[in-house]
């Protein structure tokens, strides 16, 4: 998917920081401290205790891929959407890029890679 | 209450509740059992059913294939247009209520109750359950519910984005490659293979050749499943749903007319609705659904278990989505989906759970890419003993149609309904 290119995200006040961070290469995810929880996308009041006491967290990056499946019939050429679950706990969906898709698999270690949009840069995740 | 003995009471304080406990059993036992429920079981009646012949539609408008299916709903129930009292459409009918009730000319002055709940393609089998609740709490007492749209001569509107929409969209997630999402884990963590995936394309198809509307007609096996293209890893395009033009209407409406018509009766007898989504990413887990919840809901309310079970109408958007939701619901233990639905028993006349009966979507029609409507319009045939002979369920009278709508890997929602012929 080379040569695919991506919408810039178009924001708003709640997931702002989150973009800024990107385009410092930086991968955010939110955190409660009512009730520890991380979790991804990133949202102000906690999805799980509901408290507003969430923090903004920088991920290692680091993932293992949970699920995935290749498109095969795409404009664009195949992909591979996944879910990864980040090492901090949350799982997110993402594509698998920058890799021989045919190799991927269940449990494969990937981490965070980002492409740019006319806006601030998207994250994906590839074969570490 | 009549139990509670917290304080002390004197001895005729005693006999005061006593009788007061007495005479409310009294009166309870004047009363039917689902009189004294908060329950939909039993208070609403499928009275009229139809599902439209086409399956490409390039000459005729959305709004006029909902017309048309309102029509022949209203027929088969043997009603006009003008008793319509309530009306349920969802996110496929142009414009959505209000000009919709406008163009099918209902009578607004007798119109009063009125639900567009959107939950893609098990809306319908919401509408319903909603149907049934309005009807037991007096608001309607004839409800039209409809569903049509062209998504084989084009391209459908994509779904509005919520929340997630800038840490997702850009990812491609489709139908195919969100189920494929599910089936790739389920494989993962049950052994489920391709070829059990493949008997429930097989089943469906031999429903499909009694079937003269269906879009595919042909008996397929294993082997024409598994070397059809590869579209999602691990789904082929057989394990995939047909894309068809139509739609399908119903009539819900009371026992006391329902009675007044001609029809064999059919009745809900218990509703369920459900919602599953990543909520925040924790403990993700694909390899079930929403039917999770909203199965148990249905079965407990309608008093029976998926051994009661004589005929299912189970959602058949790709292979997958039945082989997760037979677990869910409880025809089989979680993870042993694969075997149940392999070497035919699915298949009706040979296998123990007979399904889709029509074809399903699998290979008769997935009107508007939302094949809730016709789950019901199938069970209702089944329990009328409306169905094609060589694939009708004999002596049929408790059925299940259970859908889900949205994507089963990312967001989606689920309904149960059981439907009873009395």
């Amino acid at each position: 998917m080379a040569e695919v290119k991506y919408n810039a995200p178009v924001t708003n006040p709640e997931s702002a920081p989150f973009w800024e961070a990107a385009r410092r290469g930086k991968f955010l995810i939110k955190r409660c401290t009512a009730c520890g929880e991380p979790h991804y996308f990133p949202r102000s009041i906690c999805p799980f205790c509901f408290s507003d006491k969430t923090e903004w967290e920088e991920a290692s990056g680091e993932a293992t891929v949970y699920t995935y499946s290749i498109m095969r019939k795409s404009p664009t050429g195949p992909y591979a959407i996944a879910y990864v679950t980040l090492k901090e706990g949350p799982s997110l969906q993402t594509n698998i890029v920058d890799c021989d898709l045919d190799k991927i698999r269940i449990g494969q270690k990937v981490k965070v890679v980002w492409k740019p949009t006319d806006g601030a840069p998207l994250p994906f995740f590839t074969a570490v | 209450m009549c139990g509670h003995n917290r304080f002390p009471l004197a001895a005729r304080n005693i006999s005061a509740l006593a009788k007061a406990c007495l005479t409310v059993q009294k009166n309870a036992r004047a009363r039917t059992p689902a009189e004294n429920e908060l329950t939909i079981k039993g208070k609403a009646y499928i009275a009229g059913i139809y599902e439209h012949p086409t399956r490409h539609a390039p000459d005729k408008s959305t709004a006029q294939l909902h017309a048309e299916v309102a029509k022949g709903a209203i027929e088969d129930a043997g009603l006009t247009k003008d008793d319509i009292d309530g009306y349920f459409c969802a996110g496929d009918a142009p414009g959505g209520l209000w000009p919709m009730v406008d163009y099918l000319g209902l009578n607004t002055k007798k119109l009063r109750h009125v639900d567009s709940t959107e939950t893609g393609g098990c809306s319908y089998l919401i509408h319903l359950g909603h149907a049934a609740e309005a009807i037991a709490a007096g608001k309607c007492s004839i409800a039209l519910v409809t569903l049509a749209g062209k998504p084989r001569t084009g391209a459908m509107p994509p779904r509005a984005a919520g929340a997630e929409l800038d840490f997702e969209s850009a990812y491609g997630a489709t139908t195919h490659n969100a189920y494929g999402m599910c089936a790739m884990r389920h494989m993962h963590d049950y052994g489920t293979t391709s070829e059990q995936l493949a008997w429930i394309k097989v089943a469906a198809s031999h429903h499909a050749q009694y079937n003269p509307h269906a879009m595919l007609k042909e008996v397929v096996t294993v082997e024409d499943v598994l070397n059809s293209p590869m579209i999602a890893d691990p789904l082929h395009r057989m394990d995939c749903c047909v894309v068809t033009d139509g739609g399908g209407a119903m009539i819900v409406t009371t026992e006391e007319i329902a009675r007044s018509l001609k029809k064999p009766l059919v009745r809900l007898i218990g509703h369920g609705e459900a919602m599953k989504g990543p909520r925040g990413g924790k403990d993700l887990d694909l390899t079930y659904s929403a039917g999770v919840w909203s199965g148990p809901r249905a079965f407990e309310e309608a008093g029976v278990t998926p051994k009661d079970i004589k005929y299912a109408s189970i959602y058949d958007s790709f292979t997958i989505t039945v082989l997760m939701q037979l677990e869910d619901l409880g025809f089989c233990k979680k993870g042993e989906g694969g075997k149940f639905v392999a070497d035919g028993n699915l298949i009706s006349g040979f296998g123990k759970l007979p399904f889709n009966t029509d074809g399903g979507g699998l290979c008769s029609n997935h009107p508007v890419n939302r094949g809730g409507m016709t789950k019901i319009l199938e069970a209702v045939r089944q329990l009328r003993g409306e169905a094609h002979p060589k694939v009708q369920v004999p002596n049929c009278d408790l059925a299940i149609a259970h859908g889900t709508g949205g994507l089963l890997g990312v967001r989606h929602a689920a309904s149960t309904c059981i439907l009873e012929r009395v």
